[in-house]
């Protein structure tokens, strides 16, 4: 830190050039006046309690090396795991015969796969006594278009038109559409419940107290640890799909509509009570819809979480374009896998845009209603006009893609999945053979300087040792309530009889996360410089971000074969897309007039990076570091399908082996409690670093 | 009043033109759904676990109970645990490939009785250690455990910390290859590949690029077709020598691979369950539907007919 520190003034003094250079040039370089070695060590007794706990955490490591790791066989269990597979069978002896089981959870179950039958059967699968949906492609074409006319506009029309044709054409119209349906399910079932819980935590704190915790744990936990026993509650298909969905998406959508709800002006808040408004009426007519864009936004994230889910949901015969995706990496063809994909890419695409620009014109709207609006009243009525000709257009093509069997089974030709397969496929197998030396390469490198050496450090010491290190490192990054945090979670981790795992997967987490910030800056900063590259490098972030994981594992292997580098490759590709906006974010925010008082003193390019504008954008380096830590953490078991190994690795046998199921579910929970430890100490890291 | 009049000229001319198409021919009502003969079949769910050599299995005869039994197949994409757990509530009729999984069938067959055992397939299955082709040609005496020592230091990766890596992969398969290094006294470590595809991909590059690989594998699966895997001879089975996990130093055992269906399937009287049960083919058949899925990228659905249709015997014996 104190290199940066040093940066940071020198910054200042450019801006600041007389008077700042004159008070350096009087106070020479030991900066501390009133000196005395009490005073250093009351200054600096975060870096001191730091140095102390890594040195004595070397000896310990050299000394006792390999002793009471608590490392646990590949088949042996724990009580605790044995507890988990008895509760799980518990609960499938009491499915049959239960109250709750018929009374709560039939009704739920029956009625989301309901919900999906009756849609899928509109749009997607065959009807009873049809061949066909009972509306055909046709049909779906025109009134997802009219749909998105009428909501968000012509130009986004013309985007799902396109995307939706494409579907048709890379040949998935049917597991596209259904992916369609059970997102919307999901979402709305979100909606339902994520509205009244946001407001409900926004207004009561102990509300927020008690469901704050739990978001993190759905947000956290891998799906994979409690996929079986969902399937188990709600059957095999569409409901459990759907549940499972709406547990990862529901708390981004709570979160925000919190925080929506939460900055509502108070000023507005009081000018209505004293209006003697009632509680309902200030909810319904001024905070709802003061909160409305942001709540939209929330939408949005729901809906993208909800469309990550979709290959997920295929373990448990969900409907969709993860069959496709998963069917192709069985037989490891790389290019059915990535068009399937990018389908869903696509479909990521044209439902974030679409939701973004129906929230921003329902707000021109609303002006336009009001009279204050640019648009006028010929606007709207040319408009509305267009509406009803669509409506019309829409009734026609519905009916007649029922009538006519070419309108309503989409056609085989022009086949655009199967070409671009197999280029994709070749250029796989080109760009493998080509870097598969320099990959080696850079594997081995990477295992034998970072990966072995902080995993022996972490998983080879004594887990006391390792706890202690973990609190020494809390309490000098963090404050004292971030060491009970981390007190906690060191508890839970124990508790479920992974530590030596949990220690190993940190060490992948850690160094997958160093090199996330290393990519993130590099390209970041190029992007913050030139509006150019941003607009190149932009989609392809945004495609990562979207693309399932299962389409790149297969290159990815074939790249660096199944090693823990491969699984750290995997959280590459996921967490820099975020911390790299994150970056360029930061250094485009720099202030223009810091940037041109350097310029003005004739620096280097090189030196305006490391001098002034990554210090100045230092907040957003860290805030990236911190969600580059939780994306990673986010790919520990996909990372556990390519030879990860620890918690991943349990997790995935856990979900495929009976036997191993509590294995699996304490290896969740582990992940889950690593994550919320890592987090609380990152965020108040950057709470005191990045805001210096 | 423009605007309206323009609306209702174009709703006009679209409706004239709906009417004008409806008189030519083509249309749904008319092209019925595919009706079978015998209509007491019903809806067949068929799990589908995910591994090529099973859909070869679940296609061809999830094929033959829609062509010929008139049967609505429902395939269900599950992992075997899953599959198992959706017999009780009559959500999948029948696992047409089962491999062991004795403690499975211990709590559904045994215990909740609502699934019974319907037949071996006629498959063998083999699991153990495997070699690449070119290695076994290169060094002979590798296919014998006791003198993989000599090679441990070949087969030294970046995952192996110094000793010889040991490629475990699927997490779907018991192993006890964390005993066998063990009791054997080999000088090898157990890496978790983590996925059958990830197991794969790297015997494939092992072959192709000549490199140094050992790891579990199986038969049945078409990879084997591709690179016809060496398999390295463990100490022989013998009856109850893997009794005690721990102390296991033999060879896994051959499984016969079975058929397993829901109990309400079985006293059901459909016409599928009899196909189930009669449904018996060779290692080979397999293999070659799998090839045409895998390596030939054809639809399980075009692979298993394009079987049938070559092999018209073999399956016209399952539907007597």
């Amino acid at each position: 830190m104190s290199t940066m520190a040093t940066d940071c003034d020198r910054v200042d003094t450019a801006a600041i050039p007389p008077g700042g250079a004159r008070e350096r040039a009087s106070e020479p370089a030991t900066r501390p006046p009133t000196g005395g070695p009490r005073a250093f060590t009351r200054r600096h007794w975060r870096s001191l309690v730091g140095a102390a706990v890594v040195a004595a955490w070397l000896v310990l490591w050299a000394l006792l090396r390999g002793t009471q790791t608590l490392e646990l066989g590949g088949a042996e269990k724990t009580d605790v795991h044995v507890w988990f597979n008895g509760l799980r069978d518990g609960f499938d002896a009491a499915r049959a015969n239960s109250a709750f089981f018929e009374y709560v959870v039939q009704p739920i179950t029956n009625g989301l796969n309901g919900t999906v039958a009756f849609l899928q059967h509109l749009a997607s699968q065959p009807s009873v006594g049809r061949p066909v949906p009972e509306v055909g492609w046709l049909g779906v074409v025109v009134l997802l278009a009219w749909l998105t006319f009428t909501f968000a506009g012509v130009r986004l029309m013309l985007l799902v038109a396109a995307c939706v044709l494409l579907f048709g054409f890379f040949g998935y119209w049917q597991q596209s559409i259904d992916t369609l349906i059970v997102t919307f399910v999901a979402v709305l079932v979100c909606v339902l419940l994520g509205l009244p819980l946001g407001i409900l935590t926004a207004r009561n704190a102990r509300v927020a107290a008690v469901v704050t915790p739990v978001l993190d744990l759905m947000q956290t936990l891998p799906s994979f640890a409690y996929l079986a026993p969902l399937a188990l509650v709600f059957g095999i298909g569409p409901a459990a799909a759907i549940v499972t969905t709406v547990i990862y998406s529901l708390p981004p959508l709570v979160r925000i509509t919190e925080h929506g709800i939460r900055n509502v002006s108070p000023v507005t808040l009081e000018a209505v009570a004293s209006m003697g408004g009632t509680a309902w009426q200030t909810l319904a007519k001024v905070e709802l819809p003061m909160a409305r864009r942001t709540i939209v936004v929330g939408v949005n994230q729901c809906t993208m979480a909800a469309l990550s889910m979709a290959t997920i949901a295929t373990l448990i015969n969900g409907p969709g374009l993860g069959g496709p995706v998963l069917q192709a990496l069985q037989s490891l063809d790389v290019g059915s896998a990535f068009v399937s994909g990018l389908a869903i890419v696509l479909m990521a695409i044209m439902l974030d845009r679409t939701t973004t620009a129906a929230s921003e014109r329902s707000g021109i709207e609303a002006r336009v209603q009001r009279g204050t609006g640019p648009a006028g009243l010929r606007g709207a009525r040319g408009r509305r006009a267009a509406v009803v000709i669509g409506a019309v257009l829409t009734a026609v093509a519905v009916y007649l893609s029922r009538t006519y069997l070419a309108l309503a089974k989409f056609p085989p030709s022009p086949d655009l999945g199967t070409p671009l397969a197999k280029a994709v496929s070749a250029a796989t197998a080109w760009a493998v053979g080509t870097l598969s030396g320099f990959t080696g390469w850079l594997k081995d490198a990477v295992t034998a300087v970072l990966v072995n050496p902080l995993e022996s450090l972490l998983a080879q010491s004594p887990w006391w040792v390792m706890a202690l290190v973990l609190l020494g490192v809390a309490l000098a990054l963090g404050r004292w309530r971030t060491a009970l945090v981390t007190l906690a979670c060191e508890a839970v981790i124990l508790g479920t009889g992974l530590w030596n795992e949990s220690m190993k997967t940190l060490a992948t987490t850690l160094v997958a996360t160093l090199l996330v910030v290393v990519a993130a800056v590099a390209v970041g900063v190029l992007m913050g410089r030139s509006r150019l590259v941003d607009s190149i490098v932009r989609p392809v972030l945004d495609a990562f971000q979207t693309i399932p994981p299962f389409v790149y594992l297969v290159p990815a292997l074939a790249l660096f074969g199944p090693t823990r580098f491969t699984a750290i490759a995997a959280a590459l590709a996921y967490g820099v897309p975020i911390a790299t906006k994150l970056v360029a974010d930061g250094i485009r925010g720099v202030s223009p007039v810091a940037v041109e008082a350097s310029e003005s003193m004739g620096t280097t390019t090189w030196q305006m990076v490391s001098k002034v504008q990554l210090p100045m954008a230092r907040a957003a380096v860290v805030l990236a570091a911190n969600q580059g830590l939780l994306y990673v953490l986010a790919m520990v078991v996909v990372g556990g399908l390519v030879g990860g190994g620890g918690l991943g690795y349990l997790v995935v046998s856990g979900f495929s082996q009976g036997q191993l199921f509590g294995k699996g579910l304490a290896a969740g929970i582990a992940i889950t409690a690593l994550g919320i430890m890592l987090d609380r100490i990152a965020q108040h890291a950057a709470a005191r670093f990045g805001s210096a | 009043m423009n605007r309206t009049a323009k609306t209702k000229a174009l709703g006009a001319l679209a409706l004239t033109a709906v009417l004008g198409l409806t008189a030519c021919g083509g249309d749904i009502s008319s092209a019925s759904p595919a009706s079978g003969s015998a209509a007491n079949c019903g809806t067949f769910n068929l799990a589908v676990n995910p591994w090529v050599g099973y859909e070869a299995d679940a296609y061809v005869v999830g094929t033959l109970a829609k062509e010929k039994l008139g049967c609505t197949v429902n395939y269900k994409t599950l992992k075997e645990e899953v599959a198992w757990q959706g017999f009780g509530s009559g959500e999948v009729d029948a696992v047409i490939e089962n491999w062991g999984h004795p403690d499975l069938t211990e709590k559904y067959i045994t215990q909740q009785k609502t699934a019974v055992d319907a037949g071996l397939t006629g498959n063998t299955g083999v699991i153990g250690w495997f070699v690449p082709p070119w290695m076994a040609k290169q060094y002979p005496d590798i296919t014998d455990s006791k003198n993989l020592n000599k090679y441990a230091d070949l087969f030294k990766t970046s995952e192996s910390g110094g000793q010889g890596q040991l490629l475990d992969g699927d997490p779907s398969f018991v192993t006890n290859d964390e005993a066998l290094v063990k009791n054997l006294g080999l000088n090898f470590k157990v890496v978790y590949a983590g996925s059958e595809p990830a197991l794969i991909q790297a015997f494939r590059q092992a072959e192709q690029n000549h490199t140094p690989l050992i790891g579990y594998f199986y038969d049945p699966q078409w990879f084997m077709a591709e690179v016809p895997l060496v398999k390295v001879n463990l100490p022989a089975y013998t009856d109850g020598c893997d009794a005690d996990a721990a102390k296991v130093a033999c060879d896994y055992p051959k499984y016969d691979l079975n058929k397993i269906a829901s109990t309400k399937f079985a006293n059901s009287g459909s016409p599928a369950y009899q196909l189930v049960k009669k449904f018996s083919w060779t290692n080979q058949d397999q293999n070659t539907v799998a090839g045409y899925i895998a390596r030939d990228g054809m639809t399980p659905e075009a692979a298993a007919k394009k079987w049938i249709d070559a092999n018209p015997d073999k399956a016209a014996a399952w539907l007597k």
